[in-house]
């Protein structure tokens, strides 16, 4: 009785919609890197001194993880295409850990700054001039609204998993599947940018 | 409408892609931390860049979509840019 009830799907429209999410989020970190070229340029000696204070290690660290996790959550596509439901698992699971390892270090780099009392509206950064004062504003909230997305990929997957779990999500209907990773790489693309920008050009 | 997606990536493609994306990345490290002057920005710009390409076309399966897909990601990074240059343009010669 109830297989004769057909529910419509319709998986290229689904990854559509996701796509034109994600070319909102693009346009929204685009605002932000808009902003930082023309403070860059308007106090090019500031960021220069000001991104050499950042750890390069940390932030190469940060990236491999990153690329590593874009790399295992791409992957269990092609687990669950092949019915390896185990393997698929393992790869999500590799994913959400690299996930929380990208915050850990975020934590303690964060922690670090704080520590140092640069942090934004603090009267010790303050008094160390406008171009640094800029720097570090956009420095916090360019990787906090990254971490953000960090943590909100990190629930995305792991309801996928879930779903997995429960044969929800299988090797014909995987689009959910999918757009998690569409989501957790397009964060991987931010950081891929953010990464030269703040540790690397100084 | 058809919800078949039949294209199987190898896991291999992906392991190759990860171990170029990771050489591009310390490749990047390594030449902006010896002092090339202008050249710096360029140059790690432009190893982002290609890094991207990669993400986008492999992982983000552009490469195997419609290309309706590739043509708005463009469009959207072209947006970005032309603003870019066009308020850079705007502060250099105030």
């Amino acid at each position: 009785m109830s297989k004769s009830i057909e529910i419509h799907r319709d998986d290229l429209a689904s990854k559509t919609g996701m796509w034109f999410f994600l070319l909102t989020e693009m346009l929204l970190f685009g605002g932000l890197f808009v902003v930082y070229s023309v403070y860059r340029y308007r106090n090019a000696q500031a960021f220069h001194l000001a991104a050499q204070e950042l750890s390069v290690v940390i932030g190469t660290i940060n990236t491999i993880i990153l690329l590593i996790s874009s790399t295992t959550i791409a992957m269990s596509i092609t687990a669950i295409q092949k019915k390896n439901k185990k393997l698929a698992l393992l790869l999500l699971l590799t994913t959400i850990l690299l996930g929380i390892a990208f915050l850990v270090n975020k934590y303690f780099e964060w922690g670090e700054h704080i520590k140092e009392h640069i942090y934004p509206g603090s009267a010790i950064l303050a008094l160390r001039g406008h171009g640094d004062v800029l720097f570090y504003g956009l420095y916090f909230f360019m990787t906090g609204l990254h971490a953000l997305h960090i943590i909100i990929g990190l629930v995305f997957i792991g309801v996928i998993t879930v779903k997995i779990l429960r044969n929800k999500i299988n090797s014909t209907n995987f689009v959910l599947l999918e757009n998690s990773g569409l989501y957790w790489h397009l964060v991987d693309l931010v950081w891929i940018f953010l990464f030269p920008l703040f540790y690397l050009i100084t | 409408m058809e919800n078949e997606n039949n294209h199987i990536i190898p896991y291999r493609t992906f392991l190759l892609v990860l171990t170029l994306l990771i050489g591009l990345t310390l490749t990047s490290v390594a030449l902006t931390q010896i002092s090339l002057g202008a050249l710096t920005v360029a140059i790690a710009l432009v190893i982002a860049t290609i890094k991207s390409t990669f993400v986008l076309r492999i992982f983000m399966h552009l490469k195997f979509e419609n290309r309706m897909f590739s043509i708005v990601v463009i469009a959207v990074v072209l947006l970005i840019a032309l603003v870019i240059f066009i308020t850079l343009l705007d502060y250099l010669y105030r």
